[in-house]
């Protein structure tokens, strides 16, 4: 027995987080939109842009300040510590008084987003009585959940504004994308998922594919801004932290989700053989986790590598995030697989 | 090359100019095992292992479905040969993908076993000397203490020793540190306890076996190879070793959605549970066990697993006399979400031709203009049996052949009573229908469950799942901890009493938090030394 009126309540709380993640996106757009530098000040920040390119290249800006990157000298110690980004708060005089109002209601606004995905999975959970992760809809809405809050989390430590566009737009997407093509009625299980295995399995699943997320998206803003300096082209840009702490960032989530993506195939496999028999059976689903895994271990292997570049690697990065993609969409619903759960 | 190498690794000739270096077969070797275990060759390896699994989820594998397999090449009539000469459809035990990880876990080997011996010996050598300067590291902090240069460099041993740094004085002004040799270690772990994983999968496949079995409610099943309706077995099992437990189907509980309504929800599978008697050996008392999806019921040198479940039609044919010439649950295979199910009745028995029933099982009957006979649930809420019928010989040649269809080779089909159209039976439980021509009657008495079985050994299990444990424990630590080397110096301020110490860190990767490490441990010394900051 499902309870409808719960069910209802799950949906409307999933409506909420949605306008108001929609405020935060808007915010945080808002707040790149006033980084870009005015055109006579464009210059000036050029020519900041090759200063900070310099010291990346010496090697001496360990950790150099985060808001305000370039202007943030080789000798501010370490920008890791809250201590220390909030120091750095306080030169970043030029960040426009209104482009961090905006930043800082969007990030109350990512805060309260996954709030209310908690509240609107718990009332799932309780409509459905069971873990409630047992469709393609109930993954999105999780996993949503999970990159607004490991974001969310991580923002109490660094300052992570520059990034909140790309966290809260791919997110936003994916809520839509699950109430409309993939939203399905609450719902019991099949027997083969009732198990303690889906919520220890796929929870910890959701969650890596969650730090995945932010770090592919801090992959990719690398990237792009590693091109540009490269260009010489200025950019707003020129006004996130230096191509080398992003670039560092990264590679610091991903280290968090690989051994959780590693975790999610052990107890997959332990899952399947009390399933089906047999704790690997090359099924679709499986070969593309797998596929997943090693791609992501290439990335770990390419970042060590002399003679590697880190371009090269997070290259391989974002190859890793689209065989995600690739696995919660494609074979989900094209597939022949056991795992046939999307519900759709 | 080939034809070169054996020569080569003679002597060479002493009038033979020396400019020019040659590779001898010792030498090439040497250079493709470099090449091999080179990380970038392992790299390469990996992606190019990830890449060519994907072609195993995008093609039917014949290992787990070769019906579809056999489905596809016939619709595929360029492609599917050719797909399948190149190892298309078995994809993971295809040669090139052997080739691929085996040359994998080869350059593994190659990597890890010298990394060992290094790691080995730098675990027992002491930190390196302190360099000239230290301002010239990555990070390097500066402060005067008041204490003297022992006193200080005293303190400075303490803390670093707290933080678990390994120590070294090579000389009287300085110590040396390291810590973090557990990265290393976790990552040799790591890589160690994969092939460990690749061992455990490899005794699975040689000493495991599995079979499968159709076990109507009622029936049992002994652990006996002929028992089996499938049975594979890795090739060093040897089947008459089986365990010799058995066991009975008692019950077979099986319940569907019928209060959801929702897109794709109405009559969704929600339990299945099997109720058997399991008996250890021949004569031993039987004790009262179940099996669920998700519950294998777990037996000395085997697991079984309730894989299936559907319908068997207890059916009896009836001579013209009214002499049982057959009673059976015979089982029907589902086709469909709604238990659509098919199957045949053999009897073998018959006279003076043998009869064979071919048809269809449909738990909740209805027929429908388009698609004739169907189900629209699949639980018995209003059971038919929709058949036709053949005499003639059910077995030519003798072949084996599934239970579930008839071979029609020298059978041929029963007309209805005018001659014009092929014999239609439907039957609801509790009917008998007279078959024409004095062929006798056959009765539907009553429907029971069947449990699709599947029996399963697989010895190596328990190493996969302990070395892949260890594994991702290595991983952990070869990715949370630090490898850093920490050395400091001292000497007397301008000031007596008071001493210069300077605090210098290096790390092995970048480390984003060593300067505030180097900070930390500069301001615990001068805690220590009771000087404030
Ligand atoms: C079965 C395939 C392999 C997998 C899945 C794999 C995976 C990984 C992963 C996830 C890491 C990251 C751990 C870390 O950064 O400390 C790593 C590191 C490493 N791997 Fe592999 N690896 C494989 C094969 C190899 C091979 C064949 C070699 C040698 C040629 C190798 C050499 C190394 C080395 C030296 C590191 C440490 C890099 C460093 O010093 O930070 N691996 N490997």
């Amino acid at each position: 027995m499902t309870n409808e009126t719960l069910a209802q309540y799950a949906n409307l709380a999933l409506y909420s987080a949605m306008a108001v993640l929609t405020v935060a996106m808007l915010g945080y757009a808002l707040y790149l939109a006033a980084l870009v530098p005015h055109r006579d000040r464009k210059a000036a920040l050029a020519a900041e842009a090759t200063r900070s390119r310099d010291e990346e290249l010496v090697g001496a800006g360990t950790g150099a300040g985060m808001p305000g990157g370039p202007v943030a000298g080789p000798g501010s110690p370490s920008a890791a510590s809250p201590a220390a980004s909030a120091a750095a708060d306080g030169e970043a005089d030029d960040v426009p008084l209104r482009a961090r109002k905006a930043a800082g209601i969007a990030g109350t606004m990512t805060w309260l987003t996954g709030f209310l995905l908690v509240a609107s999975i718990a009332l799932r959970g309780a409509s459905v009585h069971r873990w409630p992760l047992g469709n393609m809809f109930e993954f999105a809405v999780f996993g949503s959940m999970f990159t607004v809050l490991a974001f969310s989390i991580w923002s109490t430590k660094r300052d992570l504004r520059w990034l909140g566009l790309l966290v809260t737009g791919p997110v936003l997407l994916t809520l839509g994308l699950a109430i409309t093509v993939w939203y399905t009625e609450a719902a019991e299980l099949l027997p083969s998922l009732k198990s303690y295995w889906l919520v220890i399995h796929v929870t910890v699943a959701t969650l890596s594919v969650g730090i995945f997320a932010i770090g592919a998206s801090a992959a990719l803003i690398y990237l792009l801004k590693d091109s540009f300096e490269r260009s010489g082209r200025a950019s707003v840009l020129d006004r996130f932290p230096p191509a080398r702490s992003i670039e560092r960032l990264s590679y610091g989530l991903h280290v968090v989700a690989f051994p959780l993506w590693t975790f999610t195939v052990i107890a997959g496999a332990i899952w399947a053989r009390q399933a089906w028999g047999s704790y690997w059976n090359w099924d679709p689903k499986e070969v593309w986790t797998f596929v997943i895994w090693v791609v992501y271990a290439a990335y770990l292997h390419a970042r060590a590598t002399s003679g590697w570049s880190r371009q090269g690697a997070n290259y391989i990065a974002l190859a890793g995030w689209a065989c995600i993609i690739i696995n919660y969409t494609v074979v989900n619903v094209f597939f022949v697989s056991q795992h046939s759960y999307s519900g759709l | 090359m080939a034809t070169q190498t054996p020569l080569s690794t003679q002597p060479a000739p002493p009038d033979e100019p020396v400019n020019q270096p040659q590779l001898g077969l010792v030498g090439w070797l040497r250079f493709a095992w470099r090449q091999l275990t080179s990380m970038r060759t392992a790299l390469f390896l990996l992606l190019l292992l990830a890449v060519g699994a994907v072609p195993g989820s995008i093609w039917p594998q014949r290992s787990i479905d070769s019906a579809r397999t056999a489905d596809y090449i016939a619709q595929h009539q360029t492609l599917g040969p050719v797909l399948d000469r190149l190892g298309f459809f078995e994809v993971y035990a295809s040669p090139w993908f052997a080739a691929i990880y085996l040359l994998l876990f080869i350059s593994l080997v190659g990597c890890v076993l010298p990394r060992t011996r290094l790691h080995w010996r730098a675990m027992r050598s002491t930190p390196p000397r302190t360099p000239a300067r230290l301002e010239r590291l990555s990070a390097h902090a500066t402060a005067e203490v008041e204490a003297t240069p022992e006193e200080a460099l005293a303190a400075a041993e303490a803390v670093l020793r707290k933080r678990r740094f390994r120590l070294h004085r090579h000389d009287q002004t300085s110590v040396s540190s390291e810590r973090g040799y557990l990265k290393e270690t976790g990552n040799l772990v790591f890589h160690l306890a994969l092939i460990l994983v690749i061992v455990g999968v490899a005794i699975g496949h040689l000493l495991g076996w599995k079979g499968d079995v159709i076990v109507p409610v009622g029936q049992g099943f002994a652990n006996t190879l002929s028992r089996y309706d499938t049975f594979s077995p890795g090739p060093w099992v040897k089947p008459e070793n089986l365990s010799p437990f058995s066991l009975k189907l008692d019950r077979l509980d099986a319940k569907f959605e019928e209060n959801v309504t929702g897109r794709g929800q109405f009559g969704q599978p929600r339990d299945f549970t099997a109720h058997v008697s399991v008996a250890d050996q021949p004569g031993a008392k039987p004790h009262e066990e179940t099996v669920k999806v998700n519950h294998p019921l777990e037996m000395k040198g085997a697991s079984v697993f309730l894989l299936g479940n559907g319908y068997a039609p207890v059916i009896t044919v009836r001579d013209k006399e009214g002499n049982v010439v057959y009673r059976d649950a015979t089982p029907f295979l589902a086709q469909d979400n709604n238990y659509k199910s098919v199957g045949a009745v053999k009897v073998t028995g018959a006279t003076p031709k043998q009869l064979g029933f071919f048809g269809l099982f449909l738990p909740t009957a209805v027929i429908t203009k388009d698609q004739g006979p169907t189900s629209i649930f699949p639980d018995a809420k209003k059971p038919a049996l929709a058949l036709g019928l053949y005499e003639g010989n059910l077995f030519p040649d003798g072949r084996p052949q599934s239970v579930y269809t008839l071979d029609t080779k020298e059978l041929t089909q029963i007309k209805n009573a005018k001659g014009t159209e092929p014999l239609r039976i439907w039957l609801e439980p509790g009917q008998t229908f007279e078959l024409p021509g004095g062929r006798g009657s056959i009765t539907f008495d009553g429907v029971e469950r069947f449990a699709g079985l599947s029996i399963r050994s697989d010895p190596g299990k328990g190493l996969t799942l302990v070395a892949a444990l260890l594994a991702l424990a290595g991983l952990i630590s070869s990715l949370v901890v630090r490898r850093r080397r920490v050395f400091v110096r001292v000497s007397p301020a301008a000031e007596a009493g008071r001493t210069v110490v300077s605090v210098g860190g290096m790390a092995k990767d970048d480390d984003d938090t060593l300067t505030e490490a180097v900070e930390d441990i500069l301001a615990a010394v001068q805690r220590r030394t009771g000087t404030s900051r």
